[in-house]
């Protein structure tokens, strides 16, 4: 695998990532589309994914719990606007409460996927986008989670060494 | 949680981010001064509207703001919400990279996996 590029937008309050990965699109795709391998990887290891609800088509949702280090839990959900399977996925990340329903006090994060094969393997172009400058402010006033995770994240990466 | 001070290199790091050229030297114009929207309208070969339009783009993004003063409309560079803006974003890269990784991970143990089914095996 290899990050080709990371593009911070100052403008649009998002950022754009693409990877190239060794494996075939429906491979890459089922990362998404299967919830137990979703939840293998949204999350960091101090801080892992449940999957719950999964329904991957427009106006469908995404269900997550987040379980940290101190048994705390954090759930989160994704409200599907676009679906173009295996190729192509769009939803607003939102944090919720434990009910389930977004918290609108909390921010709200749009994501853009886009594969395409490359020869053997798969582009991946992600787009991470807050959706205004107050999400942005509330991510990063409840982001101490954030980051958090990537601090224990990191710690993980030091410790399996 | 603290937020890093900007420092002058890190601001121009953010300023160089900006893919449009008029907006970036905006923000530097109104980093240690806070001229007018029309002032700075003269400083560049496009109309008021565009100008205002640029402002707008910057404002929405956190990174200037407009203070009324008389008939004036006064822009500033809010230094610390240029730093936020940037602790943010950064927050939102390391959370991306390390999802890739770990798909990435996936993908190898899922090859590996198949890799022992089709050449291992006792039977």
């Amino acid at each position: 695998m290899t990050i080709t590029s990371v593009d911070t937008n100052y403008e649009d309050l998002s950022v754009t990532l693409i990877a190239d990965f060794d494996a075939p699109i429906d491979r890459v795709w089922e990362l998404w589309s299967d919830p137990r391998k979703l939840e293998r990887w949204w999350g960091p290891p101090s801080f892992p994914a449940t999957v719950e609800k999964h329904d991957l088509s427009p106006g469908g949702e995404v269900t997550y719990l987040m379980t940290g280090p101190d048994g705390e839990i954090h759930h989160g959900l994704w409200r599907i606007t676009a679906v173009g399977s295996p190729a192509s996925l769009e939803f607003d990340d939102v944090f919720a409460n434990a009910d389930g329903t977004p918290n609108t006090d909390l921010p709200v994060n749009t994501v853009t996927v886009r594969l395409t094969e490359r020869g053997s393997g798969t582009r991946m172009e992600m787009r991470s986008k807050f959706k205004s400058r107050e999400d942005l402010e509330k991510w990063l006033a409840t982001g101490t989670l954030e980051g958090q995770r990537q601090a224990v994240g990191q710690m993980d990466v030091l410790l399996a060494a | 949680m603290v937020v890093e001070q900007l420092s002058n290199g890190a601001v121009d790091d953010v300023f160089h981010a900006l893919a449009d050229p008029t907006r970036r030297d905006i923000l530097r114009r109104c980093i240690a001064a806070e001229p007018s929207v029309s002032r700075l309208a003269r400083a560049y070969p496009m109309s008021f509207a565009a100008v205002q339009k640029h402002v707008a783009v910057l404002e929405r993004a956190g990174l200037v703001t407009k203070e009324r003063r008389g008939r004036e409309q006064l822009v500033h560079t809010d230094a610390a919400a240029v730093g936020r803006a940037r602790q943010a974003l950064d927050e939102l890269e390391a959370t991306w990279r390390g999802r890739v990784d770990r798909m990435s991970d996936l993908l190898a143990q899922d090859t590996e996996r198949a890799k022992d089914r089709t050449t291992g095996g006792s039977g």
